[in-house]
């Protein structure tokens, strides 16, 4: 297994797990301080994908793109709390299961109808689809870079945000005692509604970042919701600590798991055998990771401390 | 109690029904809704068997469909090793083994994955069953030698003495009756001591621990019946469509089987065939008339949640809210 290899494939594992950090936290954010569980996360991540790529197609330039889409899936996210989430805050998570399991029907479907059945690609201006030589030897793709300096200051940003703010100080009184909050006169439906925002512009975000490696398209949603549900379950539901390594480690678990798994099989056993059953195997693996977690500990690695 | 009654009616009714209708159907030259029929009866065994642990239970199981989708191969795998060679030990036609072969791995996937699964609760299991189920879902993309994401046709239905799987009548009837095997279990399950602390502990928990039942164990015993009854409804649903994919374990699949429950009335023995029959026959007719019928049934769907409580059972009788 050559060094090279070894060190571009952490990169990307790096990349892929800042990328779910950003859908995760959303994740997380929505159920720590909502108690909603909202299986539509990932439709706000595809709307995010379809919005830049159309107005990357329009403007001509992606992160104009990217900044305008920004505001508009916040939008998204402040009318489908408005008309649907809202109503759903005090049912039974299975409700909010099936009820958002039927906006995602809602949401693909408006995407198939908008933008139609066929994946958008979005082009890169010409700086950010080249290549960077990190040091020596170490060459990467400049937007990868891009994709981790972003996740980087979003986490740093979330921190921040949740730790040291008036409104970070808010949502994590209401996270542990929501009737307290709005008792000492917060507007707590209001406060909902910012989070549930924040929540979709960052997957929202998510999906800006991937459209330019990936394409935008309708499945796309589906796809990532559930790795970003592994990595809450690991990281301990609520926790915005727990999502952020969660994150880093199914990411690199996963890219690391695909790449190297063959050859690592190799050593035990037939060539043959190795080959058949590493793509199994690395297909499974972060999903028997969280079963070995969760064997040990049911809550996750970071339980937030008041539920 | 008289509402309870008309409810009960109502139902039997319907199951009669579809016992009844289909063949005529046949018989007055409709095969396409005989096909329709059979597929609803196949998803209602596997909708009655999510009913045991998700309505009398309360466990809220979103991964059901990986039951499903191990049933199906493992009609499968045994059918392409006896078309195309190798694995002698499992390369069959004969029904009987299949559908062996189909419960007891889909009891044992419920077992390995119901122990970790049912030591979370809440929003946890809800995940981790779903989690899961995907897993068998990438699985089964991964394993190229079944085709992996394009599936495997079936060539030759499963082989039963005295039954011919070809015939669509015989092949509904086999249905049906597992469908009424099926309920008569469920309906025996829930009836017995069994059944009481199974419901028992969804109500309260912590009061039946207290008069010394090991919920766990119960638990898992349901969800292990469960996945075995659901992995039977896979293995007749691939005999049904001769092809098999991934796409059948997909977890939107389990999110409509939970619907069907839902719709139908959780924790009704009957409610989860007549959620399978709106189920089924409102996708057969809004698809008909447009593409993106998807749009309109996802707004239905919010709808109930939103608006109908207890389901159709619970509308029929009258207690709805």
């Amino acid at each position: 297994m050559d060094a090279a290899l070894f060190f571009i494939q952490m990169f990307n594992g790096v990349q892929l797990g800042l990328l779910l950090f950003l859908v995760a936290s959303g994740l997380t954010l929505v159920f720590g301080i909502l108690d909603f569980v909202n299986l539509a996360h990932g439709s706000l991540y595809m709307i995010g994908a379809f919005v830049c790529a159309s107005l990357t197609l329009l403007t001509g330039n992606f992160l104009w793109a990217v900044l305008i889409a920004l505001p508009i899936t916040a939008v998204v996210g402040f009318f489908i709390e408005r008309i649907v989430v809202r109503r759903l805050y005090h049912r039974s998570h299975l409700d909010q299961v099936l009820a958002t399991f039927g906006l995602i029907l809602v949401l693909d479907t408006s995407a198939h109808l908008i933008w139609g059945p066929a994946g958008i690609a979005v082009p890169l201006p010409a700086w950010l689809d080249g290549r960077v030589e990190l040091f020596s030897g170490f060459v990467v793709p400049s937007f990868r870079l891009l994709i981790i300096a972003t996740g980087l200051v979003i986490a740093a940003g979330l921190f921040w945000l949740v730790n040291y703010t008036r409104l970070g100080m808010l949502i994590r009184a209401g996270a542990s005692n929501r009737t307290m909050v709005s008792a000492l006169g917060i507007d707590i439906q209001t406060l909902f509604t910012l989070v549930f925002a924040l929540g979709a512009v960052l997957a929202g975000l998510a999906g800006m970042l991937i459209s330019p490696i990936t394409e935008a398209s309708i499945g796309m949603g589906g796809e990532i919701i559930i790795t970003a549900f592994v990595v809450i379950i690991i990281g301990g539901i609520g926790s915005m600590k727990g999502a952020f390594i969660a994150a880093i480690i199914i990411g690199l678990i996963d890219t690391m798991g695909r790449s190297f798994l063959d050859d690592l099989f190799k050593i035990v056993m037939s060539t043959e055998a190795a080959e058949t059953s590493a793509p199994a195997v690395s297909a499974m693996l972060i999903y028997i990771l969280m079963a070995l977690i969760l064997a040990l500990r049911p809550q996750g690695l970071f339980p937030p401390k008041v539920r | 109690m008289m509402q309870k009654l008309k409810s009960g009616w109502v139902t039997l009714g319907i199951v009669l029904a579809l016992g009844i209708l289909p063949p005529v159907f046949l018989w007055s030259g409709q095969a396409f809704y005989m096909d329709l029929a059979t597929r609803l009866i196949i998803l209602a065994i596997a909708a009655v068997s999510l009913n045991l642990i998700l309505g009398f239970g309360g466990l809220v199981s979103f991964g059901h469909a990986a039951f499903i989708g191990i049933g199906a191969y493992c009609v499968g795998i045994p059918t392409y090793h006896a078309t195309y060679g190798e694995f002698g030990a499992i390369a069959t036609y004969s029904g009987l083994f299949q559908i062996l072969l189909a419960v007891t791995a889909a009891a044992l996937f419920a077992l390995i994955t119901g122990m970790i699964c049912l030591r979370t609760k809440g929003v946890y299991f809800i995940m981790i069953t779903m989690a899961f189920a995907q897993m068998v879902f990438y699985l089964f993309v991964s394993l190229e030698a079944y085709g992996g994401d394009d599936g495997l046709v079936i060539d030759t239905r499963s082989e039963f003495p005295l039954i011919n799987l070809d015939d669509p009548l015989q092949m509904y009837l086999f249905s049906y009756a597992s469908l009424v095997a099926a309920l008569l279990i469920v309906r025996t399950i829930i009836r017995s001591r069994f059944g009481a602390v199974l419901r028992g502990a969804k109500d309260n928990n912590e009061r039946v621990v207290t008069l010394g039942y090991n919920t766990y164990l119960y638990r898992l015993t349901a969800y292990v019946i469960s996945g075995a009854i659901c992995g039977y409804a896979g293995a007749l649903l691939g005999n049904f469509t001769t092809f098999i994919s991934p796409e059948m374990m997909d977890w939107t699949r389990s999110g409509e089987l939970m619907f069907m429950v839902i719709l139908g009335g959780a924790g009704t023995t009957l409610g989860p065939v007549l959620g399978s029959l709106i189920f089924i026959l409102v996708e057969e007719v809004l698809s008909h008339f447009t593409i993106y019928w998807h749009l309109p049934f996802g707004i239905m769907l919010i709808a109930i949640v939103l608006f109908v409580r207890g389901g159709l059972m619970g509308l029929v009788s009258g207690n709805a809210n």
